[in-house]
């Protein structure tokens, strides 16, 4: 009984903290709740990208078209993969929750191509860029309303090296 | 012979009762309610000759009562009820006594130990009212065998009053979830048909999804995210080794088997497209079967393997489709409202099984191969990935509850439905549970 209490609080303590897109909570409350594994310390490029250029972007239900939101942002995060040209980046495509699941790693796989074709367009050299997707195996938050499904239909630029 | 008959024709009326009973309005199907009284059946612990006996003569008569009451068929009357006590299976049934308390069905068994590693088991399935014996069987087997054996008996006793095959004697992969909803951690396990021998495959290094069986059920076909790069893999049940299928440019995922085992077809996304791709096992050759802009998934292989069923958003949003095995002949089946997906053929060809998103909801349904005679059989904030029983009459699926208003995940887990939409149950696993796959019939293999 008192280890099922204990899960609730941790639980509460995820969801209170996952709200937050600010990686830094995230990985706090990761070590609380789970205790897994303690992750890495990320390297100093990817801090600087996601400080400098918002690491993320957005999509509709069922969409992998680019927002005019989305576009902002991409070209922030090409100018500063163009000033740092040493760097690789993945591109995570993420689905929310409100699809099946072969269906949802083919989105996923969608919108993070969309993303690469627009880095491209903006003159990131192709061979820098790889993509991953997780359909629905990685949501930012937990939540069954559309402000938690708006926040894992998502593409994450994560830079590597 | 004939009394008998007549006890079978009641009884095959019954299921089409059950069958044609209205399953009310489409959307408000009651999946919980009992429909019409199961078979009444005495099964006394079979009788044993020696001590060591007793111990395989009770966990036996336990595990066949267990698997007959699962399938909501048989309804085990408590054995304090029972007027005869038998001393061995030569010991005739005093019908009279069945009678009096209602039993239309009677097992009766025996187990004698024979040495360290044999046992022989014995039973006799009776028809109480016409007092006749329907079916007997004597099995020399392993003592470690025991509970397959078990299994078996339930089988034919199941076929025998059903006239269908049995699915006692199977087993189930699937996906065994742990940790944070955020990155949740994911196992290949296997257990069998009723929770019983359960075994993670893997140690959830690595994320792995939707597993299924090789019909001789050495190998089990899944995606792995080995080394951050998701592809299609073969797993061997025997040995633990792993195996990566190809050498695909883009991810590959939503493996199956072909019927005959000899290809394995599966998707592969690749600069934003989602194709179907056919793999020889024997020679390696890849085939593409499908060439559209649209996200083309979850293929499946008919019983005859000759034709394909997949899920496609070429229409603008999923809908299910049918294709002849080499891609020609591509025709759309589903209609309703709604998105439909992960297709999966009955092993009996007569149904095909989906999961159906439409108004906020998440439902798992039957229709027939043209697309007709649509019918919902459980539903919910989140059921996907149906498989079939063996006998094609029971659909497992997973179904992962609602995170509540704080954001706390909801539980995930395996239930089983026959395809009336009744008798609904779950799977008790040691953990959260999903994407199952029912393995054929051990017995057939």
């Amino acid at each position: 009984m008192r280890r099922h209490i204990f899960a609730a609080l941790a639980a509460v303590a995820l969801v209170s903290g996952c709200a937050s897109t600010t990686p830094e909570v995230e990985e706090e409350e990761e070590v609380v709740v789970s205790a897994v594994e303690v992750e890495e310390v990320e390297p100093q490029e990817e801090e600087a990208f996601v400080q400098e250029a918002k690491d993320r972007v957005f999509f509709g239900f069922d969409k992998s078209n680019l927002t005019a939101d989305a576009v902002a942002v991409l070209k922030n995060q090409a100018e500063w993969l163009k000033a740092n040209p040493e760097t690789t980046v993945v591109i995570e495509g993420h689905t929310d929750d409100r699809g099946t699941r072969d269906y949802n790693l083919a989105l996923g796989e969608r919108r993070a191509v969309a993303v690469k074709n627009y880095l491209i367009s903006q003159g990131v050299d192709a061979d820098r860029i790889q993509v991953i997707s997780y359909g629905k195996e990685r949501p930012a938050v937990v939540g069954a309303n559309e402000a938690a499904w708006s926040q894992n239909r998502r593409a994450v630029t994560v830079v590597k090296d | 012979m004939a009394k008998w008959g007549k006890m079978k024709k009641i009884f095959l009326l019954m299921l089409f009762l059950i069958v044609s009973t209205p399953v009310c309005a489409e959307l408000s199907i009651d999946i919980t309610g009992a429909h019409s009284a199961p078979m009444a059946t005495g099964l006394p612990v079979f009788t044993f000759t020696s001590p060591k006996a007793k111990d395989f003569a009770e966990k036996m008569t336990k595990v066949i009562q267990s698997d007959l009451e699962s399938s909501g068929l048989f309804g085990v009357i408590d054995q304090l009820a029972y007027l005869q006590k038998f001393k061995g299976i030569e010991d005739a049934p005093s019908f009279v006594d069945w009678q009096a308390i209602n039993a239309e069905a009677l097992i009766q068994g025996h187990v004698d130990y024979l040495n360290d590693r044999q046992i022989r088991v014995s039973f006799r399935l009776w028809d109480v009212f016409a007092a006749q014996e329907l079916y007997s069987a004597t099995l020399e087997v392993d003592t470690n065998g025991w509970r397959r054996v078990a299994h078996m008996i339930a089988d034919s006793i199941y076929k025998r009053i059903t006239g269908e095959e049995g699915y006692f004697d199977t087993r189930i992969v699937y996906i065994a979830e742990t940790g944070s909803p955020l990155n949740r951690k994911k196992r290949l396990a296997i257990m069998d048909q009723d929770g019983e021998n359960h075994k993670f495959l893997t140690d959830g290094e690595n994320l792995v999804l939707t597993p299924r069986f090789s019909p001789n059920m050495q190998q089990i076909t899944y995606l792995s995210y080995y080394n951050d790069t998701p592809r299609v893999y073969l797993f061997d049940i025997e040995t633990g080794k792993q195996q990566i299928v190809g050498d695909f440019p883009g991810m590959t995922f939503a493996p199956r088997f072909s019927p005959d085992g000899h290809k394995l077809i599966m998707s592969m996304a690749n600069n934003g497209n989602t194709d179907i791709f056919e793999m020889n096992l024997d020679t390696r050759a890849v085939k593409q079967l499908t060439r559209s802009a649209a996200i083309e998934t979850s293929p499946c292989y008919s019983p005859d393997g000759k034709k394909i069923v997949f899920n496609s958003d070429r229409s603008g949003a999923q809908q299910l489709y049918i294709m002849d095995a080499d891609g020609k002949n591509v025709k759309r089946i589903s209609f309703g409202k709604g998105r439909y997906a992960t297709p999966v053929w009955s092993p009996r060809g007569d149904y095909i099984a989906f999961t159906k998103m439409a108004g906020g909801k998440f439902y798992i349904g039957v229709m027939f191969p043209d697309g007709k005679g649509e019918r919902l059989v459980a539903e919910g904030y989140l059921v996907e990935a149906p498989t079939w029983s063996p006998n094609g009459r029971i659909l497992m699926y997973f179904r992962q509850d609602a995170p509540n208003y704080r954001g706390i995940p909801g539980k995930t887990r395996i239930y089983a439905v026959d395809i009336t939409g009744y008798n609904e149950r779950r799977l008790i696993t040691p953990v959260d549970a999903s994407d199952p796959a029912w393995s054929p019939l051990l017995s057939n293999r």
